[in-house]
């Protein structure tokens, strides 16, 4: 990717917490990246990392309360997304920001053609008359590779299968050209094949149309395919940032270690046990002073329950531009691979 | 979608067929004859003869089918005969009330206006207020209007409408005098101030049978639009930038209405039953009352009558809430 270009997305510091009976949940904290042109970003993470409650603090659609954002900035192009209107922000969602969720089966409305609800955001957004939104669904549904577009346009949902029915929620992410797209693990209640023509679409989509993708998901597998650049969620924070084949190869930290040795294999014995990570990751209800990883961190030292470590640099390129890392160990073997 | 109609339509008759033997029955033996009613001064042999030219002697069955032929025949063809001016049904014996010595349909016609007007427009007053009720209730789960709307469905709920009724003649018809306690059968609309008149006396018996019908419905509004407001289309209606009236009245509201609407076309038979106490309240000399009077007076064509009609409304309502349940939900194809 070019370097050295504006940023689409650049986000800072962002911080969001959700308000309970039970106390304050601080779900995300202080996470920053950002997002050029074209560019693919994997998100990883297990459940409850703050994957997409991150993605969703972007442009407002968690509900609130009980959710609250507490600071940071999000700049789309110019334009500080936390610090615009509700109804401004509204005008960005749909238009520039395109939102793909996980459940295919459920996330489009059934008593609504899906017709209707490709042209939904044509005529609010890009103000374009029935017969222009129409033209435009059809030749949507063409672009995500649905047969006979002109005529499903007038289908519900139930009428098509889970992987069509997430190639309709493409389109209709897409309608108004956004800059960037957000995909909160789209292809997880998919079958392996469907899921595999899922990943194929989107990366010629990425090629033909230029938008930035944020692409969430647990699966590794999926991110190697699809990322320029992952980022490892945990604990409401970036623990390791890096280009996708860098990461992969030589991880830091010692959750991104982990979850790629979670990875089954098919070579090897077949014996062997499925490898796990032990413990549960944390509910955090005040900001963390202390490194969130450090109950389940084989490496965990002192240091570690007195200071949060910050992401610091492992190459030559300036934090959040290259390989980077929140840990307080560093793997004294690969330190000398990674530079030699 | 139409040969499920047909089919049920079809249906709906053996199915009538038994209501009404059950009816019949139910009616028959229930204590009390109109033999009862004859005056105890009138001789034995006279009594008999009474007896005998209403029918009452007839075994069970012959009165049964009898009272079939008049009600699916002759009574439809006497119904013909008043609006084209034919002949059809000369000479039959129609159903004939033993209180008034007069034909039961021309009676219950002539009783349907006063129900309509009065129950219907209760009905609608309640459903218009429940709905608004109950989206906002939903969107705004737990706010101040939401809980007064639970306090408001609770007493219309638990609180009966005789109970309702009375204080509301004694506060408004009584203490306030804004409305009269009884409801006047004998005005007639012809100007402003009888139209006045006509609303000032069906106020009360509709606001007190509106508050209940609302009460109900709104509970159902508001738990169907909550529990469609947390589904993943509502996400997916915001994240495309829908503002936030589009996405409530819009896209949840129209999932929301599907069972609140069939729930509103089944409560449309209550209209003409249901009511009976409020009519009796309120003096409204509707369907209700004459059930009541029939009833009192053992009269049992109009009450086998006016049963079997409620009957043939609640089934085809039940029928009519299929149908528009698969209009309204495109998931549901009968076919």
């Amino acid at each position: 990717m070019p370097d050295g270009a504006a940023p689409v997305l650049d986000v800072r510091g962002l911080k969001t917490v959700f308000r309970t009976r039970g106390g304050e949940i601080h779900a995300v904290n202080s996470v920053s990246f950002h997002l050029k042109r074209g560019e693919v970003l994997g998100v990883v993470g297990e459940s409850g990392s703050g994957k997409s409650v991150t993605m969703m603090s972007l442009i407002g659609l968690l509900p609130s309360p009980p959710a609250e954002i507490r600071g940071g900035e999000v700049m789309l192009g110019d334009r500080d997304l936390l610090k615009i209107d509700a109804e401004e922000l509204r005008q960005v969602r749909g238009a520039k920001v395109g939102f793909v969720f996980q459940d295919p089966m459920t996330s489009l409305n059934p008593v609504f053609t899906v017709g209707m609800q490709i042209m939904e955001p044509l005529r609010e957004h890009m103000g374009l008359d029935k017969q222009q939104a129409e033209a435009r669904a059809v030749e949507l549904l063409q672009l995500v590779g649905i047969p006979d577009a002109a005529k499903r346009l007038k289908s519900y949902p139930h009428q098509f299968s889970g992987g069509m029915r997430q190639r309709v929620m493409i389109a209709i992410a897409l309608a108004c050209n956004p800059d960037v797209l957000i995909a909160d693990e789209p292809t997880t209640a998919l079958d392996v094949t469907i899921q595999a023509q899922i990943l194929e679409l989107v990366k010629e989509l990425r090629q033909k149309l230029g938008m930035a993708i944020i692409w969430i998901t647990h699966d590794l597998g999926v991110i190697a395919t699809v990322a320029d650049r992952v980022m490892v969620m945990y604990g409401g924070q970036v623990v390791e940032h890096g280009p996708v084949k860098e990461l992969f190869a030589f991880p830091r930290h010692p959750y991104t270690r982990a979850l790629l040795k979670t990875i089954p294999s098919i070579t090897g014995h077949r014996e062997a046990r499925l490898q796990v990570i032990e413990g549960q990751p944390p509910i955090l209800n005040a900001t963390p002073t202390a490194c969130p990883f450090r109950a389940r961190c084989p490496h965990a030292m002192e240091i570690c329950s007195r200071e949060n470590p910050a992401r610091r640099a492992v190459d030559a390129a300036p934090l959040g531009h290259g390989h980077d890392v929140a840990c307080h160990w560093s793997p004294p073997a690969l330190h000398e691979a990674a530079h030699a | 979608m139409l040969t499920y109609t047909l089919r049920r339509l079809l249906l709906a008759i053996p199915t009538l067929l038994l209501i009404s033997l059950v009816i019949f029955l139910l009616v028959d033996l229930a204590p009390g004859s109109p033999a009862s009613e004859i005056p105890l001064t009138v001789p034995p042999e006279v009594r008999e003869k009474i007896l005998e030219a209403l029918g009452v002697n007839e075994p069970l069955h012959v009165r049964y089918l009898l009272w079939l032929k008049q009600f699916f025949w002759i009574e439809p063809l006497n119904g013909i005969d008043a609006l084209f001016g034919t002949g059809f049904a000369e000479g039959m014996q129609r159903i004939i009330s033993y209180q008034t010595r007069s034909p039961v349909f021309p009676l219950i016609a002539e009783r349907l206006p006063q129900t309509l007007t009065v129950i219907g427009t209760a009905y609608l007053v309640g459903v218009m207020i429940a709905l608004p009720i109950g989206i906002y209730s939903a969107y705004r789960q737990y706010s101040l209007f939401d809980q007064f709307g639970t306090m408001f469905a609770m007493i219309g709920f638990s609180v009966p409408t005789f109970f309702t009724g009375t204080v509301f003649i004694i506060v408004f018809g009584v203490w306030l005098g804004w409305f009269p306690t009884k409801y006047d059968t004998t005005l007639e609309v012809t100007d402003w101030a009888s139209f006045l008149r006509q609303l000032r006396q069906m106020a009360m018996p509709v606001m007190v049978l509106g508050l209940a019908n609302a009460a109900a419905i709104s509970r159902y509004m508001r738990s169907s639009m909550l529990e469609n407001m947390k589904q993943d289309y509502v996400r997916t209606a915001r994240a495309k930038g829908m503002s936030e009236r589009t996405v409530v009245l819009k896209h949840v509201l129209r999932n929301s209405l599907i069972p609140v609407v069939t729930i509103i076309a089944l409560g449309i038979p209550s209209i003409f039953g249901g009511a009976i106490i409020t009519e009796n309240l309120f003096g409204v000399n509707g369907i209700g009352a004459a059930l009541i009077g029939a009833i009192r007076g053992n009269d049992l064509p109009m009450v086998q009558t006016l049963a079997f009609i409620f009957a043939i409304l609640i089934v085809s309502f039940n029928l009519i809430a299929d149908v528009l349940y698969g209009l309204l939900d495109p998931r549901i194809r009968y076919d």
